[in-house]
C-alpha cells in the first residue's frame, strides 16, 4: 500500500527533488526561491506554534459557511428551476445573466458595500460557488428520466411529492460531483478574498509573509492552501462514493 | 361494459406553431375483465402512446378512455404499469422498490412487508431483497418491476414491450413467468409488444395498430389450449398460421410506414417522452 501511494505521488516527489537540486547547485538564488528542504522546515515550526493552524482554522471557517451556504441554496434553488415554471422564470434571466461575471470583477464593489471583515470571504465564496452549484443542480433535475416519475405517479406519488421522492434522489450523482467542482473553486476563491487585505486567514498570512520577505513562510503557506484543498476534495470524495453507493460504476 | 373502454381515440403532437402530428385517431378498443390482449404494430405506429393515454401520463387530444365506465382521470393505482427499461429507483434495494408503493399507500407496516415477501417469492427473487438493482441482471431488472407493480394490486396491468430489452432466453423464460403470474394473479392485460410471436402466444386477443396515424386495424382472436406446455403450442400448424396472419398485417403496416416517413423525411414523428 505504501508502495502504491509512493509511485503515485512520485510526480510529486520528483518536483520536491528537482526544487531542492535547483537552489542547492545555484541554478536558482535561494534569494528568489527557498530551498524545498527549508519550506518543510519552515512548515512544521509554524505548526508546531499553533501559528499556521489558527489561520487556517479561521480560514475554514470562512470557507465552511460560504460554501455551506451555496450548496444548500444553489441546490434548492437550482432544481426549484428545474422542475417548478414559476420559479425558473422568475430567476432564469438573472442566473443566465450572472453566470459569466466574475466574482472577481466584484471586488471592488463587495469590499465598498461590506469592508474587509469576515463577511467580504464568506459573501465572496458564496457568490462564486452558487452559480456554478444551481446550474449543475437544474441540469441534473432537468434530466431525470421521465419513466422514473411515471413509476412513482403510477404508485401513488402526488405530482408534488415526485420532487423530494425521485428528482432529488434520481439527480443526486449529478448535483453531487457539480458541487465538487464548486468546492475546489472555493478555496481559489478563499484565497483571493483573503489576499484583498483581511488581517487573519491562510491567505492573508501568505499575503503578508511575502511583503515582509518571509519566503519560507510563504511557501509554507501555500502548500498548505494546496493541501486543505486536496484534503478537502478527499473527504468530500469519501462522503459521495457512500452516498451513491447504490450507483452504477462505470 | 369492459375494463378498459377506449373510443374515438386521438393523439397529436405540436411541433411548432404551425406544424402538428397525429400520432393516433379513432382508435376503439375494448379490453374485457381480466383478458389479455397485446397490441402490435410498426414502430412509431402509437401504440406505447395509447398505452401511456390507458395510464393516465398523457393526455387524449380527443375521444375518451373509460376505465371500468370511468374517465381516465391521471395515473391510478387501479392501473399498474411495467415499462421496458424496468424503471426501478435505483437508489432503493430490490424490498425497498417493492416496498414503494406500499409506503406511499400509507398499508400497515407488517402487511407491507409480508406482501413484499410475498411477491418477491412470487417472481422468484428471494434471496436478492437487499440487492441494489445495479447488482441485478436485466431479467431479474424487470421481475422487480413486476413485483413492485403487483404490489398494489392494480387490477388491470399496462405492459409496455415489457420484455423488449432482455436477450432472447430470458424473454421467453419471462413470457412464461408472466404467464404463470398471471395465472396466479387473474388480471385484465394490456400489452404492447412489436413481437408478434410474443403476442400471440401471451394474449386472448391481439390487436393489430396501422401505421401513423394509427388506429386499430384488425382484432384477432388467439386463444389456445396451453395444456400441453409453451414449446407444443408454439409448433403446432395451429399457432404458426395465427403468427403468420398477424404477420402480413403488421408487415404491410411497416411498409406504410416505410413509405411515409420516406414522404415526410423523419419529421413528424412524435417525441417520445
Amino acid at each position: 500500500m505504501w508502495l502504491a501511494a509512493c509511485a503515485r505521488y512520485a510526480p510529486l516527489l520528483l518536483v520536491a527533488a528537482g526544487w531542492e537540486l535547483a537552489v542547492l547547485s545555484g541554478a536558482i538564488s535561494p534569494n528568489f526561491l527557498p530551498r524545498f528542504s527549508a519550506v518543510i522546515e519552515t512548515l512544521w515550526e509554524l505548526l508546531r506554534s499553533f501559528e499556521l493552524p489558527g489561520e487556517v482554522g479561521i480560514s475554514l471557517l470562512r470557507q465552511s459557511i460560504g460554501f455551506g451556504l451555496a450548496v444548500v441554496f444553489g441546490v434548492a434553488v437550482g432544481v426549484a428551476m428545474a422542475r417548478l415554471r414559476l420559479v425558473d422564470r422568475a430567476l432564469r434571466p438573472l442566473v443566465t445573466l450572472c453566470y459569466p461575471v466574475p466574482v472577481v470583477a466584484l471586488f471592488p464593489v463587495l469590499v465598498l458595500m461590506v469592508g474587509l471583515d469576515d463577511r467580504l470571504q464568506v459573501i465572496v465564496i458564496l457568490l462564486g460557488s452558487i452559480l456554478p452549484t444551481i446550474v449543475s443542480s437544474f441540469n441534473a433535475a432537468r434530466g431525470v428520466d421521465q419513466y422514473l416519475i411515471w413509476s412513482a405517479r403510477n404508485l401513488g406519488t402526488s405530482s408534488r411529492r415526485t420532487l423530494w421522492k425521485i428528482v432529488i434522489p434520481a439527480a443526486l450523482p449529478e448535483i453531487l460531483s457539480g458541487i465538487r467542482t464548486s468546492l475546489a473553486f472555493s478555496f481559489v476563491l478563499l484565497v483571493a478574498a483573503e489576499q484583498l487585505g483581511a488581517d487573519r486567514g491562510i491567505g492573508a498570512f501568505a499575503l503578508r509573509a511575502g511583503q515582509n520577505g518571509f519566503y519560507p513562510g510563504m511557501f509554507a503557506a501555500i502548500l498548505t492552501i494546496g493541501l486543505m484543498g486536496f484534503a478537502a476534495d478527499r473527504i468530500y470524495l469519501a462522503l459521495m462514493r457512500w452516498m451513491l453507493r447504490w450507483q452504477e460504476q462505470e | 361494459m369492459g375494463a378498459i373502454d377506449a373510443v374515438g381515440v386521438a393523439k397529436r403532437y405540436r411541433l411548432d406553431r404551425k406544424r402538428e402530428v397525429t400520432a393516433l385517431e379513432g382508435v376503439d378498443l375494448e379490453v374485457g375483465q381480466n383478458e389479455f390482449v397485446a397490441l402490435v404494430g410498426p414502430s412509431g405506429c402509437g401504440k406505447s402512446t395509447f398505452l401511456y393515454m390507458v395510464g393516465g401520463f398523457l393526455e387524449v387530444s380527443e375521444g375518451r378512455i373509460l376505465i371500468n365506465g370511468a374517465p381516465v382521470r391521471g395515473p391510478g393505482p387501479d392501473r399498474g404499469i411495467v415499462f421496458q427499461h424496468f424503471a426501478l429507483f435505483p437508489w432503493l434495494t430490490v424490498r425497498r422498490n417493492v416496498l414503494y408503493g406500499l409506503e406511499e399507500r400509507r398499508i400497515a407496516l407488517d402487511e407491507r412487508h409480508r406482501i413484499a415477501r410475498e411477491l418477491i417469492a412470487l417472481v422468484g427473487l428471494a434471496g436478492f431483497e437487499e440487492a441494489y438493482p445495479k447488482q441485478l441482471s436485466g431479467g431479474m431488472k424487470q421481475r422487480v418491476a413486476i413485483a413492485r407493480t403487483l404490489a398494489l394490486d392494480p387490477e388491470i396491468l399496462l405492459m409496455d414491450e415489457p420484455f423488449g430489452a432482455l436477450d432472447a432466453q430470458t424473454r421467453e423464460m419471462m413470457q412464461e413467468e408472466l404467464l404463470r403470474i398471471w395465472g396466479v394473479r387473474k388480471k385484465t392485460v394490456l400489452f404492447v409488444t412489436h413481437d408478434v410471436r410474443e403476442a400471440v402466444y401471451l394474449a386472448d386477443r391481439v390487436a393489430v395498430m396501422t401505421a401513423r396515424p394509427g388506429k386499430i386495424k384488425a382484432l384477432i382472436d388467439t386463444r389456445h389450449d396451453r395444456s400441453q406446455g409453451a414449446v407444443a403450442l408454439m409448433a403446432s400448424p395451429e399457432f404458426a398460421r395465427r403468427a403468420n396472419e398477424i404477420w402480413e398485417l403488421v408487415r404491410e403496416e411497416a411498409l406504410a410506414a416505410q413509405r411515409l416517413e420516406a414522404r415526410s423525411g423523419d419529421l413528424g414523428r412524435p417525441s417520445q417522452p
